[in-house]
């Protein structure tokens, strides 16, 4: 049988695209017909007030909420459509940190980041136990492995959030407000911490966030949400957004409420 | 004309609204119960994936922890049935039937009522704490986006320790009732020791031991359903958990004494 050949290679096809998108509470239309495409490699984070959908589009990216209408595709396969088994093998090849960080809190830090290892590889405990090691010492974690999530400060509970979500090395990483609650000091050597993890891993990174500092520093690429058309109104680098962007409301949040 | 059309409209709008709620609750217990039963499937597929330190951390929550207040309670309950028993067949030179009355009445029923009362107070509640506050905390998205199934994470070491030491508990209980049920008849009646342990004897059935055991095992399975899936159905703030909290416990207990209801029927054909 003859091979086709087709100019698009593996390279090509998006890490996250999103296809006329609607998501609804009920009656209620949070984002209406939202389409963008992340390609492999890049840094993007997704702002705009409170309220006005970031959350809800990255639950439904993860798969947590089914849309009301059009698709979500993770690198080329569809987390909308995919049946339960499916779904837990897209699962697979993204990590999420959480804004409050979800540790499990019977379970230590070094537990917590083994977990996915445990259950998704057929490593030996000596060989998880390494591979815990080298990702809390990623995120300067190291020797905080028998830690309970409970003894540890805010900022440290966010990166071990980062280190269990990359346990798998996932090739996409959404981080939901990772400076959400943080002194600007931590929250500045988390944005380094981002950057770090692009480094090494390659990731494509999604962040949800409204922290203008972390925006500037660690984006590659913005889009910004907007809760009154519920609709993107800017896509493009956030300093240009910032400096540049036609609608006056993106200048401004980009600007601190200034024009 | 017009008030009794808004009457009307508002009536079967709130009729409509209360069905419409209800049958809601029904497919979410009913999805629920298909997930737990897929995961229980897969439990007994793959034993070597149920994590054993829950499955113990658990076992001794719903077991060890609770043998002292079970004891107490049916040892008590024993003796309040022993006490008012007593008073009145004294009346009418029943006494020496005090030790089967109390025996049946306590293995039959009051013990296994007794038993999933207080795991509903003690366990059912704190599993929908649980769950519901790690559902606030995202920690149930969290097992979700890690592509597990919540489900066989959370619910199932609880149901396998439910299920194995429900029972434990009630012959902790049983024989807990019985003593406090000796105690009126040799303190109050003054029947010797012996004669109140052979009339024990004579009408307390083996296969009574075998129906609270039987009773308590899925009284225990109730109380995990349900307060695992009050905990799922937690809402996102603070509130909702004490919510599921009280849920749990209530209708534990509702369907606890269905199911007792239907469950006595079955044992007397069996017995009788």
């Amino acid at each position: 049988m003859q091979e086709i050949k087709t100019d698009i290679t593996e390279k090509d096809i998006p890490a996250i695209e999103v296809k006329d998108l609607v998501a609804k509470y009920g009656e209620r239309v949070i984002l209406d017909h939202i389409s963008f495409t992340v390609p492999k490699g890049e840094i993007i984070t997704v702002l705009g007030g409170s309220g006005c959908g970031k959350s809800t589009l990255l639950k439904h990216i993860t798969g947590l909420y089914t849309p009301f209408s059009g698709d979500i595709l993770l690198d080329g396969r569809s987390i909308v459509y995919a049946d339960e088994e499916e779904k837990r093998r897209i699962t697979r090849f993204f990590g999420v940190a959480y804004q409050g960080g979800a540790l499990f809190r019977s379970f230590t830090v070094g537990e917590n980041v083994a977990l996915p290892m445990e259950e998704y590889t057929r490593l030996s405990k000596e060989e998880i136990r390494e591979r815990v090691k080298e990702k809390l010492k990623m995120v300067n974690l190291d020797g905080f492995q028998d830690l309970m999530p409970s003894d540890l400060s805010g900022g440290m509970l966010k990166r071990c959030a980062f280190a269990r979500a990359m346990a798998l090395d996932p090739m996409i990483l959404f981080f939901d407000e990772p400076s959400a609650g943080l002194d600007p000091v931590s929250s500045a050597s988390l944005d380094e911490l981002i950057l770090q993890i692009r480094e090494k891993t390659h990731a494509t990174i999604l962040i949800v966030t409204h922290e203008l500092d972390s925006i500037f520093r660690v984006s590659d690429r913005s889009i910004m949400l907007d809760a009154k058309t519920k609709k993107i109104i800017a896509d493009g680098k956030p300093a240009y957004l910032r400096d540049h962007c036609e609608n006056p409301d993106v200048r401004m949040f980009l600007n601190r409420g200034k024009l | 004309m017009a008030e009794e059309k808004n009457f009307l409209t508002d009536l079967f709008t709130s009729i409509g609204g209360f069905f419409y709620a209800a049958c809601g609750e029904v497919f979410s217990f009913i999805a629920f119960t298909g997930r737990c039963a897929y995961a229980v499937l897969d439990a007994f597929r793959h034993p070597g994936k149920i994590r054993r330190r829950e499955l113990l951390y658990f076992m001794d929550l719903c077991g060890a922890d609770g043998v002292p207040i079970t004891f107490l309670i049916c040892f008590l309950t024993g003796v309040i049935l022993g006490y008012q028993c007593a008073v009145q067949m004294q009346k009418y030179g029943a006494d020496a039937f005090l030790a089967g009355l109390v025996g049946c009445a306590m293995v039959r029923e009051l013990s296994p009522l007794m038993v999933s009362i207080i795991a509903t107070g003690r366990t059912g509640s704190a599993f929908a704490a649980e769950i519901g506050s790690m559902k606030v905390s995202e920690e149930v998205d969290a097992l979700r986006t890690m592509g597990f199934m919540p489900e066989r994470f959370l619910v199932i070491p609880k149901l396998f320790a439910m299920t194995l030491m429900m029972p434990l508990l009630a012959v902790i209980g049983d024989i807990a009732g019985i003593l406090g049920g000796a105690l009126i008849g040799m303190g109050v009646l003054n029947q010797p020791p012996a004669a109140y342990y052979a009339q024990t004897v004579a009408w307390v059935r083996p296969g009574y031991f075998f129906e609270s055991i039987i009773k308590t095992a899925v009284f225990g399975i109730i109380i995990t359903f349900i307060g695992c899936w009050q905990g799922f159905r937690t809402g996102s703030d603070a509130l909702a958990v004490g919510r599921s909290t009280t849920s749990s416990v209530v209708l534990s207990i509702l369907f606890i004494i269905i199911a007792d209801t239907i469950l006595a029927h079955f044992f007397n054909s069996i017995f009788f």
